[in-house]
């Protein structure tokens, strides 16, 4: 029987040992951000560093820019034409947004996992192939594919059947190919935007362990909604609020800390009234 | 409250839907009665014209050995360059309205609008455009190439509109997904969103053809001329089939208005092979990812 339990018991029963912050290695130096739409300030002057083989999970209600930071750390708002960002992403030491980065060498090295799985309408082979295909990477393009479908925990499941649709498979093997895809260009980050949203528990859960198993090699950096899945899952977490002001609203970075703070002993009484529930 | 209450004794809106089904089978009629009298009456004038002297003789003034090779070879000729030149000017422009452009900025707006209304422009317009610009004005003379021209022309909006509804019809979800693995614009159009709107893109393609190739007006215009006996060539004098019906109609002679009939069913057999090959297209790549 599951007893459900709160978000911060959770977050009280896992014992985690993070690495001292001097043995932290920063992956993301991320400061003074600011994301507009338009004339429209999305997110406001966010600061905040991710840690390397760590899971960093944003929090926060809807509409506080979450989504939209996620989607700067690999340049994806650049496809938004009316999306202007200011500040600065370190990536390892180097501003992303330099005017001589290149957007798609910054892809190759951040994979993303979207909201709802988003599998290309070709064979599961295929789906997998495309990014080595696109990169240049096809070297023993089959072993790569098998690698990165194990790695994803999909192989078994889809070994026999690797030129089928992708459209055939069940939403959360259509997610597990979806991050199957990203690791087969051997990314060093993965951007998750509520990757388990759309799936039901089962699939959540084997999405879950995957993250754990993926860690060990690689930084995850995830968007939730689910503060039990923060809790369960992230070392590090962030919560973003709305902020009204002049009638606008935008984002803003409440509280980063370690999960376990985040969830028992918050700093911000704004922190604590969201993840106790108390939010209004 | 009780189940019984849900037998309310009559039955709202019954009729209404009735109605509403009546009418669509009534618009359905429509379509196919007009239809069927077309193809039961032309087969029934012109069956008896339908052999081997219609597809293999050139015309004459005896009906009885006159047929329509020349205009059949000739229909098919502007099918084939009709293809060649619609099918990668049309994609082109629909890929470069859809991916590229930046669709809130003046010119390409006005580019759009233009596109919507020249779909709309009467076929015998572009006559007169093909026989002032490319006839004369380009020299080009009254030839086969100068009609595949102007009947390009006349499609190009509407492959345009349909390669484009293709286009936009793939999900963005398909290619936020492929940029996120580090592809170029140009890999994600060429591998991913082209691919996807194939289907969509044959058929708008196959049946502006269809369309095309019934399309007497501008083809007149410029002289298709009506008595050709020798096979057309891509820069000769040429006669389609369209034309030879409309000429054979206004024949007095009984003969010539059967032989038009049995014309007009070689027309029809290829637009329906046309649109067969959009269906057939459609479903292999549907199935094929």
């Amino acid at each position: 029987m599951t007893i459900i339990e709160s978000p911060v018991q959770v977050a009280q029963q896992r014992e985690r040992e993070l690495p001292p912050p001097e043995q932290r290695e920063v992956v993301f130096d991320v400061s003074g951000l600011t994301v507009r739409y338009g004339d429209n300030p999305a997110l406001k002057d966010v600061s905040l560093e991710v840690y390397r083989n760590f899971v960093t999970a944003f929090i926060g209600p809807s509409g506080c820019g979450k989504s939209t930071f996620i989607r700067c750390f690999n340049r994806m708002n650049d496809l938004i034409p009316s999306a202007a960002v200011e500040g600065t992403i370190l990536y390892h030491g180097e501003d992303l947004y330099a005017p001589a980065v290149d957007a798609v060498e910054v892809r190759k090295r951040i994979g993303m996992v979207f909201q709802k799985p988003n599998p290309f309408p070709k064979s599961i082979h295929a789906n997998v192939a495309f990014g080595p295909r696109v990169l240049g990477m096809t070297d023993d393009l089959d072993g790569r594919v098998e690698r990165a479908l194990q790695q994803a925990a999909l192989w078994d499941e889809v070994k026999d059947r690797l030129d089928e649709s992708a459209l055939s498979l069940s939403g959360g093997q259509q997610q597990r190919l979806c991050i199957a895809r990203c690791l087969a260009v051997e990314p060093d980050v993965l951007l998750m935007d509520e990757p388990a949203s759309a799936l039901d528990p089962i699939s959540t859960t084997r999405i879950e362990d995957l993250m754990h198993e993926l860690k060990r090699e690689y930084t995850i950096v995830i968007v939730t909604h689910n503060m039990q899945q923060a809790a369960r899952i992230a070392d590090m977490t962030a919560f973003f609020s709305v902020q009204i002001e002049d009638g606008r609203r935008s984002g803003i970075l409440v509280e980063y800390d370690a999960t376990p703070t985040i969830f028992t002993k918050p700093a911000d009484k704004r922190t604590e009234d969201y993840v106790t529930g108390r939010f209004g | 409250m009780s189940a019984a209450s849900l037998s309310t004794g009559r039955r709202r809106g019954v009729w209404r839907g009735r109605i509403f089904v009546g009418l669509l089978l009534l618009s359905m009629a429509v379509g196919f009665l007009a239809l069927g009298t077309l193809c039961v009456d032309v087969l029934q004038k012109g069956l008896a014209y339908f052999d081997s002297v219609l597809l293999t003789n050139g015309p004459s003034s005896d009906p009885d050995i006159a047929g329509a090779r020349p205009a059949i070879l000739a229909t098919l000729y502007l099918g084939v360059l009709l293809i060649l030149f619609t099918v990668p000017i049309g994609v082109g422009t629909a890929i470069y309205l859809e991916e590229y452009a930046d669709r809130h900025r003046w010119p390409n707006r006005l580019l759009e609008l233009n596109i919507q209304n020249l779909a709309a422009v009467p076929s015998i317009v572009y006559g007169i455009l093909g026989l002032a610009f490319l006839v004369r004005g380009l020299g080009l003379g009254r030839v086969l190439l100068a009609g595949a021209l102007i009947l390009t022309l006349l499609v190009l909006p509407t492959v345009i509109i349909a390669a484009r509804e293709a286009i936009r019809a793939v999900p963005s979800s398909i290619r936020e997904g492929a940029y996120a693995l580090g592809a170029t614009q140009w890999q994600v159009v060429s591998r991913q969103v082209l691919p996807a709107a194939i289907p969509g893109i044959a058929t708008g393609s196959i049946l502006a053809l269809a369309r095309a190739i019934g399309e007497t007006a501008p083809l007149i215009l410029i002289g298709a001329l009506t008595f050709i006996s020798f096979n057309p060539t891509v820069m000769g004098p040429f006669t389609a089939l369209p034309v030879q019906i409309y000429n054979w109609t206004k024949l007095p002679d009984e003969k010539f208005k059967a032989l038009a009939a049995a014309a007009i069913i070689v027309l029809l057999i290829m637009v329906l092979l046309l649109n067969a090959g959009a269906i057939w297209l459609r479903n292999r790549y549907q199935k094929r990812w």
